[in-house]
């Protein structure tokens, strides 16, 4: 999300008193933290730019690779964390972080029907389909219906492990690695992988995009 | 007793709205705003959930996520004593007035 | 809490049904249904404890339950074999007869 000012800055961007209740109230416990010391301006830009930086290009790469590297897909699946530490993705602030790989015959799918949880220090904020309350119902009672919304028709032999994330661990889906890409590079391959594929309601893009 | 929150398998849902907005400055505020003062240890992320869940069932289906998320950790800021609801409206207050009309 | 998982990898449980007022984890939806336990993951400090602003100690175990989609929802296709997984933490399972995992 492109935001060229500090979060909370003055700016030009649309008349403050057209601001909800709420958002008003944000600001006004953002100026009383502020000025009591509790956190600083400065605080609080570095986390919103923490995660700005964090997007499901960071899970794309880490896909791409165990698809064309076998040994690092094992190491990956055993010990994420670890993984993605050497790879410079800073998952730190992450709880536990679980991998699930989708097979032929075997698709995970990711919800929290809860709240919103969701691996964001790997992919970033969840999308708004992901918090809304429609995906949070029905994920776990029709998740074949959810993926056909999403352009996918599951043959019935096909099983579907609908993941609820009510706990400490943060799922990411593997993707079954599309037919035909054997020649694609690991730098193509990523342009395959989209978010919404490492949340398991669709499948990688069959081909690089346009 | 089921609880609003708890949402899963609930029959009256409908179609999944794909569309993305573009995240206001205040959402981003909220969202670092929140994330930091768990980053500091000043609260946890079970207690800003126990708060949305204790909302009314009117309220929370009402407000957008981010309202949700503010409205939640004003309420585990004034529990433990670190804003008062006066306070925050004063300021509010001194806010518009520094916006001016429209 | 420490030792050994009370329940072991496959072990049939069963999600209490009661309701605990304040924050808890363990979604409407899945209380008295039953399922297998996948895996153990570990020790974690108890949200039920952490929403109410204490120390969520003694830790807890979690465990990841399996259930049936049509052990969970009247009417799921029968002849599926999709499942439901759940991050259930030790105190809201019980021992059940019947795993058919």
């Amino acid at each position: 999300m492109a935001h060229e000012h500090e979060p909370g800055e003055e700016h030009e961007a649309g008349p403050r008193h057209e601001l909800s209740h709420w958002a008003k109230r944000a600001y006004a416990m953002r100026d009383i933290l502020v000025e009591k010391g509790v956190v600083t301006e400065n605080d609080i830009r570095q986390q919103a730019e923490f995660t700005e930086s964090k997007t499901p290009a960071n899970g794309a790469r880490l896909v791409a690779l165990s698809w064309t590297d076998p040994e690092f897909k094992a190491r990956f699946m055993a010990d994420p964390k670890k993984v993605c530490a050497e790879m410079g993705i800073d998952a730190s602030t992450l709880n536990e972080f679980v991998i699930l790989e989708n097979t032929d015959k075997v698709r995970h799918m990711v919800v929290c029907t809860l709240c919103s949880c969701y691996p964001r220090p790997i992919l970033g904020r969840p999308p708004d389909w992901y918090k809304s309350f429609n995906y949070r119902k029905r994920a776990v009672n029709d998740p074949r219906g959810v993926m056909r919304e999403f352009g996918l028709d599951l043959p019935d032999d096909v099983e579907v492990r609908v993941h609820d994330s009510t706990a400490d661990m943060r799922y990411l889906v593997i993707p079954a690695r599309p037919a035909g890409t054997e020649n694609l590079s690991v730098e193509e391959l990523e342009k395959l992988v989209t978010r919404d594929s490492m949340i398991g309601v669709m499948d990688a893009l069959p081909s690089v995009p346009e | 007793m089921k609880r609003t929150h708890d949402m899963g398998g609930d029959t009256d849902a409908g179609a999944i709205d794909r569309t993305e907005h573009a995240m206001d400055d205040w959402e981003v505020l909220a969202d670092a705003l929140n994330q930091v003062l768990g980053v500091k240890g000043i609260k946890c992320t079970d207690e800003t959930r126990r708060a949305r869940e204790d909302m009314d069932s009117e309220a929370y289906l009402s407000l957008s996520y981010y309202e949700r998320w503010i409205a939640s950790l004003e309420t585990i800021l004034v529990e433990k004593g670190l804003v008062t609801r006066e306070e925050v409206d004063r300021k509010v207050a001194e806010l518009e007035n520094r916006w001016g009309e429209p | 809490m420490s030792g050994a998982a009370v329940f072991r990898d496959g072990a049939a449980v069963r999600v209490k049904s009661h309701f605990k007022p304040g924050h808890v984890r363990t979604p409407f939806y899945i209380k008295g249904k039953t399922g297998w336990v996948e895996r153990c993951y570990g020790e974690f400090r108890n949200p039920e404890s952490l929403g109410h602003s204490g120390d969520g100690l003694p830790r807890v175990r979690l465990y990841l339950v399996g259930f049936h989609q049509q052990d969970v929802w009247d009417g799921y296709d029968a002849g599926s074999k999709d499942k439901v997984f759940v991050d259930i933490f030790e105190h809201w399972l019980e021992p059940a007869a019947d795993a058919g995992a």
